[in-house]
């Protein structure tokens, strides 16, 4: 037998700290964090612990039931997903090539983007469906569970010194314009074409605890599960099957599959690589 | 002993030659799984896998979300991805760069540690960064086994000098001879050997 270390200890305490921090959370705001997968949230708990000058989680718990403020701070922590316009240009090269040939069959497409967090994706969506003319007969809605990162996302500014990068990943997706035609510079703000966003919704909506609301054409859901745990991501998955239409098609995260998932056999694969899925029926 | 269970390496700035050897010396029926970071230029594409799965015995792949770690399963972080570890299972994040690097070496180090314990390994090779020397102190302090690339025999010694300075206590090994320590550290899968 090996001897019991010190450290096993501090691994269950602090295992103890999450869940009662959780538990708290839930309680006292109704957000549910405890089907997170551990790593990632363990890193982010922990990360607003220090922001906060705390020394614990415990410390954080305190701090989180007392002010209402620090937990906007954590829930900004634990949602807002760092990402890019047209990341993965492939992907968006194959939105553009095999999925929108699709979308062109309905006379109104409903489209879905879960967790859009800032709204990134929002805009290189609304860009790749313009060119395509499906702009017009698209209502997209976009939801997060963090209703400032709606706001920003509603504004559809983002940093100026990221549009070198945004228009190089827009040119390999496909894109035929210029892409400095959509964005107006404001400071060091771009700003881009209001109208991108003029049949967007946007609407808070949190995948763990809400239901659904639409049947969808497509459901875009990109590195958003990944910070799910397996169970969590089931029901996920479970919700987004039932938002689909007949033939819907649902497009994830380059490194995140259902292929481990009991729905996998609903689906087929639109592009394997991609990660982009049709249902069956 | 607690037999070691997962081996967490980090590599940069000369990692694929330096990959290529550790991996190498591993043979079919090693009794671990193996997770890398190994920092690359975001959008590369799955080259790298299969340029080390070439070299070794066991399957080497880029980790999917969720993945499963069992015993011969060699995991790679996808490229603007962080890895990390779960009990039983790999992690995908995509948070901000740590060190301008995703992946991350101390953030795969680091979960790996959280989630083995005394059963994880870590490694630190070769490169000119300090990434990987929190997450390797990190995985010393949890009980597990320190591995650092004698800065020597290292393209870029200040990733290994830098481990070395956060984990004084790791061991230091040329690079021939990490892949047999880890053989040495790891229990062999019964009559997985042909």
């Amino acid at each position: 037998m090996a001897v019991p270390l010190i450290a096993s200890d501090d691994e269950a305490r602090e295992r103890l700290e999450i869940d009662l921090l959780l538990d708290a959370i839930h309680r006292r705001y109704s957000y549910d964090f405890r089907g997170y997968a551990l790593a990632s949230l363990r890193r982010r708990l922990w990360h607003r612990v220090n922001a906060e000058g705390l020394e614990t989680l415990s410390g954080l718990q305190e701090r989180i039931l007392h002010e209402p403020t620090c937990m906007d701070r954590l829930l900004r922590d634990l949602s807002i997903n760092v990402t890019e316009m047209f990341r993965d240009p492939g992907f968006h090269r194959s939105l553009r090539e095999r999925v929108f040939p699709l979308l062109r069959t309905y006379p109104f497409i409903r489209v879905w983007i879960a967790g859009c967090s800032t709204g990134e994706e929002i805009y290189s969506l609304s860009i790749a469906l313009r060119e395509a003319t499906l702009l017009e007969r698209t209502r997209i809605y976009a939801t997060d569970i963090n209703g400032a990162a709606l706001q920003l996302a509603r504004e559809g500014a983002f940093p100026l010194e990221r549009m070198r990068r945004y228009t190089e990943n827009y040119l390999s997706a496909g894109g035929s314009e210029s892409f400095s035609s959509y964005y107006v510079v404001d400071g060091d703000q771009a700003r881009f074409d209001p109208t991108l966003a003029e049949g967007v919704v946007f609407a808070q909506h949190n995948l763990v605890t809400d239901g659904s609301f639409n049947e969808f054409h497509l459901i875009v859901c990109r590195n958003v599960l990944i910070y799910f745990g397996f169970d969590l991501q089931e029901e996920v998955l479970r919700l987004f099957g039932d938002s689909m239409a007949r033939f819907g098609i649902l497009a994830l995260g380059r490194k995140e599959s259902i292929r481990r998932s009991a729905l996998a056999e609903q689906y087929e694969p639109l592009d394997e690589p991609e990660r982009i899925f049709r249902r069956r029926r | 002993m607690t037999p070691i269970e997962l081996v967490a390496i980090g590599a940069s700035w000369g990692g694929l030659a330096a990959l290529k050897d550790v991996l190498a010396a591993l043979p079919v029926g090693f009794g671990a799984a193996v997770v890398i970071a190994q920092h690359r230029q975001s959008g590369a594409d799955g080259r790298l896998a299969s340029l080390l799965d070439a070299q070794c015995a066991l399957d080497v792949a880029e980790a999917e979300d969720k993945q499963a770690l069992a015993p011969g399963v060699v995991l790679l972080a996808p490229p603007d991805y962080h890895l990390l570890v779960e009990p039983g299972a790999v992690a995908l994040s995509v948070d901000e760069p740590v060190h301008f690097s995703r992946p991350s070496i101390d953030v795969l180090l680091h979960s790996a540690a959280d989630a083995y314990g005394q059963r994880a390994a870590g490694v630190v090779l070769t490169g000119a960064s300090a990434d990987g020397a929190r997450g390797l102190a990190r995985i010393a302090a949890r009980g597990g086994t320190a591995i650092v690339q004698d800065p020597a025999t290292a393209k870029r010694r200040e990733m290994p000098d830098a481990a070395l300075a956060a984990t004084p206590a790791a061991h230091v090994l040329a690079l021939d001879c990490i892949g047999r320590r880890l053989v040495e550290l790891v229990a062999t899968r019964e009559g997985a050997r042909s």
